[in-house]
């Protein structure tokens, strides 16, 4: 690993104001960060830890309901916190890594990283939550542009994430067993105005909403509905753990998971 | 360099270390805790957990100067003061819970925080917990046994299989 200056500032504003530098990086539980530094994937000057930033820790619930999530709360908090509020997202926060992974790594981390396998991505873009960092709010649907890119600036800070509450939800994770990442992994939402199917793991374009299975889920939210509906597999990922083929299959079966367990 | 200070096993420690330095290394390499093991180096194994503030993390994956301030508990503070061995230690060793020792350290921070929170687990809630433990010894059934016995659970139930 590569030498880097360290600041761990106690507020936004000064988080801010340290990455303003050259090659300035923001540090969230770093549990993918570190790794990557380690293999010199990666050269920032200096790192800005956000772990120091009361503002952005902890799960709390709105007035109009929705729940918010501090960028720097770890998985862990997560998983304990929200388990009555949003179970859905609880139960997700809680298959990440393993539990000392999940002590580390937060949700601004693991969102900002955008990792095409990661949990948290497809639980933002399935609820339709809202990212919000120090200057602006974005649409999960605008926020995510491809594996490993993001809409946020340089030297941008995911403060909070704002999640729509849904009647019921279900994240279904085929678990590729040495990374613990998703192999392929299904975040189904199912609200007054309508199913949202955000997939991880599968597409070499990194998470994305499966239209044709929310339009047949709106329609009829059974698991029959889905029947005939099939991924392609041209854009998916085929590596050493699946080929294209497999993943498309998974895809539909852990949708299909997804609609038994919210039924 | 930037001076680091925190608590370690209930004593005050300090050091100058630089950005990159890990937590695993300041412990091992300028306090000479030579206990908190380092496996993979890539977060995978385990073998480097300690408690931070009273959680388990990986210390290879974590900044020494992150833990500024800390509360940090290694496997040097497990046994008593005369060299006792505390009762997850004990069943390791009853139960034959180690092979080759290295995984060792990691494997016990991580069953003591898991008792912390969950003092009488089940068998399948230690398998769940030890998802981040790895042991290339594959010695899993002794390990989840010792950690039964430490919770004072009876463990004849479980077969070495």
């Amino acid at each position: 690993m590569y030498n880097f200056e360290f600041e761990k500032p106690s507020t936004i504003a000064d988080a801010v104001a340290a990455l303003g530098g050259e090659d300035a990086q923001a540090l969230g539980g770093g549990q993918t960060l570190i790794p990557t530094l380690k293999q010199r994937l990666a050269a920032p000057s200096k790192l800005v830890s956000v772990s120091g930033i009361a503002e952005m820790q902890g799960v709390c619930v709105e007035d109009d309901g929705s729940v918010a999530v501090g960028g720097a709360t770890t998985h862990a908090r997560v998983a304990a916190d929200a388990a009555r509020s949003y179970p859905a997202l609880a139960a997700l926060a809680g298959q990440i890594g393993d539990p000392a992974v999940r002590n580390r790594g937060t949700i601004g981390g693991s969102v900002a990283n955008n990792d095409p396998a990661a949990c948290y991505p497809a639980g933002v873009l399935g609820s339709g939550a809202t990212i919000v960092t120090n200057t602006r709010q974005m649409a999960a649907d605008d926020f995510f542009q491809g594996m490993f890119t993001t809409a946020l600036d340089e030297g941008e800070i995911i403060t909070s994430i704002r999640f729509p509450v849904p009647q019921a939800a279900s994240y279904q994770k085929f678990l590729q067993p040495a990374s613990r990442f998703a192999l392929v992994g299904v975040y189904l939402a199912r609200f007054a105005g309508g199913v949202r199917v955000a997939v991880t793991g599968a597409s070499e374009d990194g998470v994305f909403r499966w239209s044709e299975a929310e339009e047949a889920l709106n329609k009829d939210f059974r698991t029959d509905a889905l029947m005939g509906l099939r991924i392609n597999p041209m854009n998916m990922i085929g590596d050493l753990h699946g080929s294209k083929e497999y993943r498309a299959h998974l895809v539909s079966v852990m949708t299909k998971r997804a609609v038994e367990s919210c039924a | 360099m930037t001076q680091v200070s925190m608590t370690v096993n209930g004593k005050a420690v300090s050091g100058d270390v630089e950005g990159r330095t890990l937590l695993s290394s300041f412990l091992r390499d300028h306090l000479s805790l030579t206990g908190t093991h380092v496996g993979c180096d890539t977060a995978q194994c385990g073998a480097c957990v300690v408690h931070v503030n009273g959680e388990a993390i990986k210390s290879c994956n974590m900044l020494a100067l992150e833990a500024d301030g800390a509360d940090v508990g290694t496997i040097e503070g497990q046994a008593a003061e005369d060299g006792a061995l505390n009762v997850i230690q004990q069943a390791f060793q009853d139960h034959h819970g180690l092979q080759c020792g290295f995984c060792t350290p990691g494997m016990v921070m991580s069953a003591a925080a898991l008792l912390k929170e969950n003092p009488r687990p089940t068998e399948g809630e230690i398998r769940k917990y030890l998802e981040g433990n790895l042991c290339r010894c594959t010695g899993y059934h002794n390990i989840v046994k010792a950690i039964m016995a430490a919770s004072g659970q009876d463990v004849s139930s479980i077969a070495a299989e």
